[in-house]
């Protein structure tokens, strides 16, 4: 095959993600930024006012809004971005997150955390929740090479019955060191407590998620198979660890910050790669947007439904990513290729 | 030139590979034949490094499988197994892109286009270049992934039953692919068959392997004897020579069958367990 006839490159074929689906996706992405930095419960800052903002409205924004929006973005890109490479290192359509026992591993990391260090910082809950998620992440996975059919439903149920068993040892132990209330903070994210300095730890799964990027053909060629990556020349367990770690630090640092977001890790890359594909160094990015975008919908209802009082993030994105959820198992159900 | 030494595998204290010695020749194309569980796969795995043997040694050239690094036997060695369930929904020129993954590591070369390109070309893949690999038929998902190798430009290929799930039609044209491969590009193809007729019309070296051993290799005119058949796969094949080609007829033991008319299904037992042979 090295013959050397010259040729053109081929232009680019017709399929798949486009450069426009980007630039769409980013323009709407920014317009609906803009708008919501209008919404809040300061109700003398609206959209009119951000051009330019006087003293008090800047100080608003700053401290809250800006904060706010900037940790939505992160959190539903970093989310969905983790979804979609679990999804293909597993080779397997429902696996997330939220749906793995890395959310609840995380969780029962920064309960412990807390108990232990009264006056814990952000940065160490953080490092023990990233600890505690990839421990748990490992033994999901375990738990899925004894699987034999591991691209069906059944490892979605066995995942959420493991995170069921992380979740219920994690309430047993915050209810013998009374700590139930707080639990919520963490299984139920919300950006309402988002303030200037409470936040920017955030920024890390940027890091992470550029790290990623540039594993992202490697982690396509794991999802083909053990026999298919060592062909070409991967080693397979490291790839599939660097994937597992990557996806537990963005769970691990968003879950600490915000909150657990259910099923946003997995209907967000479901709906991206059923329109564009399986190639993830092409569908990131636009995952990233889309996750991006979808949180700042839900975010953006949960504030101006019963305003000015708002509903947690969680319990929108969990409504809508159920049904989403269901509609995925019935698909494949029906025999679609899953 | 591949040379596998002394190789001993076990499953669960079953062993599958028994003191393997061979030398296959480079330029060739090599059919392994042999009953189910007769240690092919195997041996076809053993000799990619997918799987690492208890005992012995392979070496691809002057390359030690056992040692060296599997991204400098990724430029060497070509192997596709046939349990690649796919689940991904990669498009053909994707798939054929990630065959240069050695080389570029994800990030393609002009060099790499053109060889891309040639690969589809070799496989009259251009028309499917945009499909995804889940809207193909078997044959043409088939002749994907054989694009993908070819695109590895290794100067060893190994293939695990690629005629699996393959139609009389799209199983002949693949071997006659295969035979075009290493007639025009100087490759050498190992390939693990269960057909005897394909690899008696269409390799130039056969190894008969049973329990793990190989049992004899050589030319197909030497390893399509009824004497050798037997011992290869405790069958009575008869041999039928036709314009040159060796062929065994295995669908009816000690063929030819009887004067008269097609006979009706056989009532007996040994009738219907040659039917599932000649499935396989």
């Amino acid at each position: 095959m090295t013959t050397t006839t010259t040729r053109p490159v081929p232009a680019p074929s017709r399929g798949g993600v486009r450069a426009v689906h980007l630039w769409v996706a980013t323009g709407v992405l920014l317009v609906g930024s803009y708008l919501s930095l209008g919404i809040g419960a300061a109700s003398s800052v609206g959209v009119a006012d951000l051009f330019p903002p006087t003293a008090d409205e800047w100080h608003i924004l700053a401290t809250s809004r800006i904060p706010r929006l900037a940790a939505v973005l992160l959190a539903g890109a970093s989310l969905s971005v983790a979804g979609l490479i679990m999804q293909r290192i597993t080779a397997n359509r429902f696996v997330s997150p939220s749906t793995s026992g890395t959310v609840e591993a995380a969780v029962l990391g920064i309960l412990i955390a807390t108990m232990l260090f009264s006056s814990t910082s952000l940065v160490v809950k953080m490092l023990i929740a990233i600890v505690t998620a990839i421990a748990g992440t490992i033994v999901f996975l375990q738990m899925l090479q004894r699987i034999q059919h591991r691209e069906g439903i059944v490892v979605a149920l066995v995942g959420l019955m493991y995170g069921g068993v992380l979740a219920a040892i994690t309430t047993f132990v915050a209810y013998q060191r009374d700590m139930v209330q707080y639990l919520d903070i963490w299984t139920t994210g919300s950006f309402s407590g988002i303030l200037e300095g409470r936040y920017e730890p955030l920024y890390i799964v940027l890091v992470v998620g550029v790290i990623g990027y540039l594993f992202a053909d490697r982690f396509t060629v794991i999802g083909m198979g053990e026999s298919f990556a060592t062909n070409l020349g991967l080693n397979y367990q490291r790839i599939l660890y660097i994937g597992l770690i990557v996806v537990s630090v963005m769970a691990a640092v968003v879950v600490v910050v915000v909150g657990a977001i259910p099923f946003l890790g997995l209907i967000v890359p479901n709906v991206v790669t059923l329109l564009l594909g399986d190639n993830v160094k092409k569908v990131l990015p636009l995952t990233a947007l889309a996750g991006a975008g979808f949180v700042l919908a839900c975010d953006v209802v949960g504030r101006t439904a019963i305003h000015p009082y708002e509903l947690p993030v969680a319990t929108i994105a969990g409504g809508i990513g159920g049904v989403v959820f269901i509609w995925l198992i019935l698909r494949s159900a029906k025999g679609a290729s899953v | 030139m591949i040379r596998v030494r002394d190789v001993t595998h076990r499953y669960d204290k079953q062993v599958v590979l028994d003191e393997v010695g061979l030398t296959l020749p480079v330029g060739q194309l090599t059919s392994i034949v042999g009953a189910n569980g007769a240690g092919k796969s195997t041996l076809l795995s053993v000799i990619s490094r997918l799987i690492r043997p208890e005992q012995g040694t392979v070496f691809i050239d002057d390359l030690d499988v056992g040692t060296a690094g599997a991204d400098a036997i990724s430029k060497r060695l070509a192997v596709l197994r046939q349990d690649n369930r796919i689940t991904a929904r990669l498009s053909v020129i994707d798939l054929v892109r990630f065959g240069r993954f050695p080389y570029s590591k994800g990030r393609l070369t002009p060099e790499d286009h053109v060889v891309v390109e040639e690969a589809l070309d070799y496989l009259d893949l251009q028309l499917f270049r945009d499909r995804y690999l889940d809207q193909l038929s078997g044959g043409q998902r088939q002749r994907a992934y054989i694009a993908m190798i070819l695109a590895q430009d290794t100067d060893y290929i190994l293939l695990d039953e690629p005629l699996n799930n393959l139609d009389m039609k799209h199983a002949s044209s693949m071997m006659t692919l295969l035979r075009r491969a290493a007639d025009e590009l100087g490759k050498t193809i190992v390939l693990v068959l269960h057909d005897i007729n394909f690899a008696s019309c269409f390799s130039d070296h056969i190894v008969a392997m049973r329990d793990g051993k190989v049992v004899v290799q050589g030319t197909p005119a030497e390893i399509m004897q009824r004497e050798t058949l037997r011992e290869v796969f405790d069958m009575d094949i008869h041999v039928q020579d036709l314009h040159g080609m060796r062929l065994g007829i295995f669908w009816t033991t000690g063929a030819p069958v009887g004067p008269g008319p097609v006979v009706a299904a056989p009532a007996d037992a040994s009738g219907a367990e040659l039917g599932t042979v000649s499935r396989a």
